[in-house]
């Protein structure tokens, strides 16, 4: 019969149309600004700087090493290196970024930076109302608006923030030992020089 | 002197002169021929195209395909930076199916290093590339009708299902069509056994939504009338412009790179590969249909058999490594046909040349085959069976 298929389809928006009034999950829209839906917790848009501590200067984990900056595709990111050491997230004394900008008006989210950075100091953010009235100054992010406490990044990304967090923890425990080793060693050989020291003006005097 | 048809025994008849070009149609009024420049703003060509097209009446005497609006330097890019840069770049050729791009260029820069990919890494990306095959074939089956002015419906149910896919790919790889997941010799992150659970859940609702589909659309008279015996590719002609996907299977040649090079783990699985017998719009709309079958035995299987272990090669360097000097093609059925990615390696961090293959651009050099003789709204209809995306197209 002509016209058949066109009737099958009719029925089948039919029920579809009834469907969204008796299927809640098919009611998917949501009334956005008052309404939100449960972020993804691996989503990511723009990257962030983590910091160790309540002061976001002196806790910034980043050591201005320029892998990001190098390896960045489209190429957003700005590092100027400093001129003196602090030391770092595990201990060490480092170079820290006199200056770190990201323009996220040509980031293009792709996680490149957070891969290839070495000291965990560069996350992806979540944070996606960022519009300004300024077009180039307000998407032009320095150090200080880029700086998110360790807290925040455990906020948005818990699994992967307490995996870095045990990575980091392992690593400053294996750095303090190997600190600890060397400061035995080291002090083991002041013994033995001091030992040898004093035994060599004894050997002088007999 | 023997011809070298002749010499090699194709056994092939002599073709009349000009065989190979678009055929001349006659004009048949007695005006001049009106010359209108659909695009590159039109809402039908998918993106910033334009088609000069010459019409006699209603008819499409001429038409001239123009591109090159949406050009973005991909591959003098790829060239001037490292190996890993590239990869979010492939996300934006084709940006409906990112992770088939990005299987492509690792499978090319694995076949540069010699990296060996492990078990569970294989599996993952079939997984993900069979649901990015799943979602493409939706939308453009949404869009197609769309473009023949079914407003709305069809579109939106194949959305419906195409936002549970996305879904997915969001909660894996932290982003919904910048995806950024393959890596040389693996994935980037290890699925949850939750999102694997979820994935086998949005699987098994999918044949709902494939018979729905059908229902709505398989037997409408009015996609019938409009779709059959419009817009015809020629068998032959397909395989001398190179044609690939979809395109190509539904004029009967029977070419899936999948069967031919099973390249990954593609020779474990047991699937059809649908073949058209027509060649014209409503084969390549039923083609599309049968794939996504096609596509969830591929997906059940796959999720049956995901074995553990890592994710990443453990020896795999992300950055900072230089293949020996060389060259490498690596090629996968996309979607849209064959994406092939060829790189040549000076030993550097850089590739020497990065040049992408795309299925899109190759598939329309044959629109003014397929559209010669037509009406000027089927050309729409032609253009939408292709399935084109014009980031893939103008790169």
């Amino acid at each position: 019969m002509l016209g058949e298929g066109i009737l099958k389809g009719l029925a089948e928006t039919a029920r579809n149309f009834v469907g969204s009034y008796v299927s809640k999950e098919r009611l998917t829209t949501v009334e956005y600004p008052e309404q939100r839906i449960a972020p993804i917790e691996a989503t990511r848009d723009f990257p962030f700087l983590v910091y160790d501590g309540k002061d976001w200067d002196a806790g910034l984990r980043c050591v201005a090493c320029q892998i990001c900056e190098k390896e960045c595709p489209p190429k957003c990111i700005f590092i100027e290196k400093s001129k003196d050491k602090k030391p770092d997230a595990v201990g060490k004394q480092q170079f820290y970024p006199a200056r770190f900008d990201i323009d996220i008006s040509v980031c293009m989210s792709c996680q490149i930076c957070v891969e290839v950075c070495p000291f965990d100091a560069i996350k992806m953010n979540t944070e996606f109302e960022l519009s300004t009235t300024d077009r180039f100054g307000g998407l032009l992010l320095d150090r200080q608006q880029l700086a998110k406490s360790n807290e925040y990044y455990h906020e948005i990304h818990p699994t992967e923030a307490s995996g870095v967090d045990a990575r980091l923890a392992a690593e400053r425990a294996a750095a303090e030992a190997k600190a600890k080793a060397a400061a035995e060693a080291a002090a083991a050989k002041a013994a033995a020089a001091a030992a040898s020291s004093a035994a060599k003006p004894a050997g002088g005097e007999a | 002197m023997t011809k070298i048809g002749t010499k090699l025994g194709f056994g092939r008849k002599k073709k009349p002169e000009g065989w190979n070009r678009p055929p001349v149609i006659e004009q048949t009024s007695e005006g001049e021929l009106l010359e209108v420049a659909m695009g590159p703003h039109h809402p039908s060509t998918h993106g910033v195209f334009r088609m000069n097209l010459a019409l006699d009446g209603e008819r499409v005497i001429r038409l001239k395909p123009e591109f090159g609006y949406l050009h973005r330097n991909h591959e003098k890019l790829g060239e001037g930076q490292s190996y890993l840069a590239s990869m979010p770049y492939t996300d934006r050729l084709d940006y409906l199916c990112s992770l088939t791009n990005n299987w492509a260029y690792a499978l090319a820069v694995e076949k540069l290093t010699g990296q060996q990919v492990p078990e569970r890494a294989e599996y993952l990306r079939v997984i993900l590339s069979e649901l990015t095959r799943f979602q493409n074939h939706a939308g453009t089956i949404g869009f197609l009708m769309q473009d023949m002015g079914c407003s709305g419906t069809p579109l939106m149910y194949a959305f419906r299902e195409r936002e549970k896919i996305l879904d997915l790919f969001e909660e894996l790889t932290g982003s919904r069509m910048m995806c950024n997941y393959m890596r040389f010799g693996g994935c980037r992150v290890d699925a949850t056994p939750a999102w694997l659970d979820a994935t086998r859940k949005v699987v098994a609702g999918l044949p709902a939504f494939l018979d729905e589909f059908e229902a709505l659309l398989r037997s409408n008279e009015i996609l019938m009338a409009r779709t059959q015996g419009v817009g015809i590719l020629p068998p032959d002609l397909a395989v001398n412009a190179g044609i690939t996907g979809p395109l190509l299977r539904a004029s009967g040649v029977n070419y899936d790179i999948r069967k031919v090079d099973h390249y990954g783990i593609y020779d474990r699985f047991n699937f059809k590969v649908p073949l058209g017998d027509h060649g014209d719009v409503y084969d390549r709309f039923m083609i599309r249909m049968l794939e996504m079958r096609e596509s969830l035995k591929i997906l059940d299987q796959a999720l049956k058999e995901i074995p553990g272990g890592p994710v990443v090669d453990p020896k795999a360097k992300i950055r900072g490594f230089r293949p020996k000097p060389g060259e490498a093609y690596g090629r996968i059925e996309s979607p849209k046909g064959e994406l092939g990615f060829y790189l040549i390696s000076d030993g550097g961090p850089n590739p020497y040349r990065y040049r992408v293959r795309p299925p899109s651009l190759i598939n329309l050099t044959v629109l003014e085959d397929m559209s010669l003789g037509q009406n000027v709204a089927d050309v729409v209809l032609i253009l939408g069976s292709v399935d084109i995306v014009m980031g893939e197209v103008d790169r």
